[in-house]
């Protein structure tokens, strides 16, 4: 199971919150699936904030607070300050938007806030790209896990640039490492863990699906398959036929 | 004075952040509070004094990814 700055996980799967048909089917999906880690934001209080709190309090599960929709790192290390304070957590997923169309991480602001809120005495989980020298500038800020994304938030694209995601596991073999974002369908999913990655987060690929609940625990079920894969050491794929039966023996019948 | 709360125009006497925070109700609520951008630690919101014009943000856990 995925240890993230010294915590071990219940899940490879981390879940968000957002966009359920409702509170009851919120907290299904994360019996259903048994999910380690419940990532939440913050916003304005309009009357609904307490009501949420308790419910993911009492779903069990380790509580990630993000700070979604900051475009500066200034915006994001004042959330994450108010994030700590209000769930008595120093977790915190720092995300830092750049280009608004595609949700895309601005990766010098966020190597900026993540050295910020890492002095600080906070854990950060940077929604990063899977690019080797910002994540590796990541490192340096402080960050003992990287988030890359796999395709642009909420796009169910799944795993747009995979071998940039096998170059980063390659490269920081010692790393905690999620995909955070795109993941579409288990298959998806699985294709993260077979590569070696340590957990994913996802969030609209359940909320949004016909029947979240059984969808959060499809991707459950994806992920256990993708990480006892990896573990099993994959063949190498290859170009021609190779016959798996054996050719000695075979009768001569021509 | 005119203060900012939330992103609404409002008037309050509210002389502190704390006061404020009582006359919206929220005084036994779980919320993290902000002023003017910077983040105001619950145990300082009863010696942050208020302005006119001061921008108040009141946040809560919500829904998220």
């Amino acid at each position: 199971m995925p240890v993230f700055y010294g915590t071990e996980v219940a899940s490879p799967l981390m879940l968000g919150t957002a966009g359920y048909p409702s509170p009851a089917i919120l907290a299904e999906a994360f019996s259903l699936s048994g999910a380690g880690i419940a990532t939440v934001s913050l916003r304005r209080e309009a009357g609904g904030g307490q009501d949420f709190l308790r419910l993911v309090e009492g779903l069990g599960v380790r509580l990630l607070p993000n700070t979604a929709g900051c475009h500066t790192a200034k915006e994001a290390i004042t959330t994450a300050q108010m994030a700590r304070e209000l769930l008595g957590t120093d977790w915190i997923k720092l995300e830092v938007i750049g280009a608004t169309d595609l949700l895309a991480p601005d990766v010098f602001a966020l190597v900026e806030a993540a050295g910020e809120l890492s002095a600080q005495g906070f854990k950060v989980f940077p929604y990063c790209t899977e690019d080797l020298s910002v994540c590796e500038r990541l490192l340096r800020a402080g960050c003992e896990v990287l988030m890359p994304w796999g395709a642009p938030i909420g796009s169910g694209l799944g795993l747009a640039h995979p071998q940039g995601l096998r170059a980063l596991r390659a490269a920081f073999a010692e790393v905690p490492l999620v995909v955070d974002a795109g993941i579409g369908l288990p298959s998806h999913a699985a294709a993260a863990m077979e590569m070696g990655f340590d957990a994913v987060l996802l969030n609209t690929a359940v909320a949004k699906a016909g029947d979240p609940a059984q969808m959060a625990r499809a991707m459950a079920l994806a992920l256990e398959a993708g990480q006892a894969a990896y573990h099993a050491d994959p063949i190498e794929p290859r170009q021609m036929a190779v016959p798996s039966t054996p050719v000695i023996g075979k009768a001569f019948l021509a | 004075m005119k203060l900012t709360i939330n992103g609404e125009p409002r008037d309050s006497v509210a002389p502190t952040l704390a006061a404020l925070l009582e006359a919206e109700g929220l005084t036994t609520a779980r919320v993290a509070t902000a002023l003017n951008g910077q983040f105001v630690a619950a145990a300082l919101r009863a010696q942050t004094a208020l302005a006119p014009g001061d921008a108040v943000e009141i946040v809560a856990p919500m829904q998220g990814g």
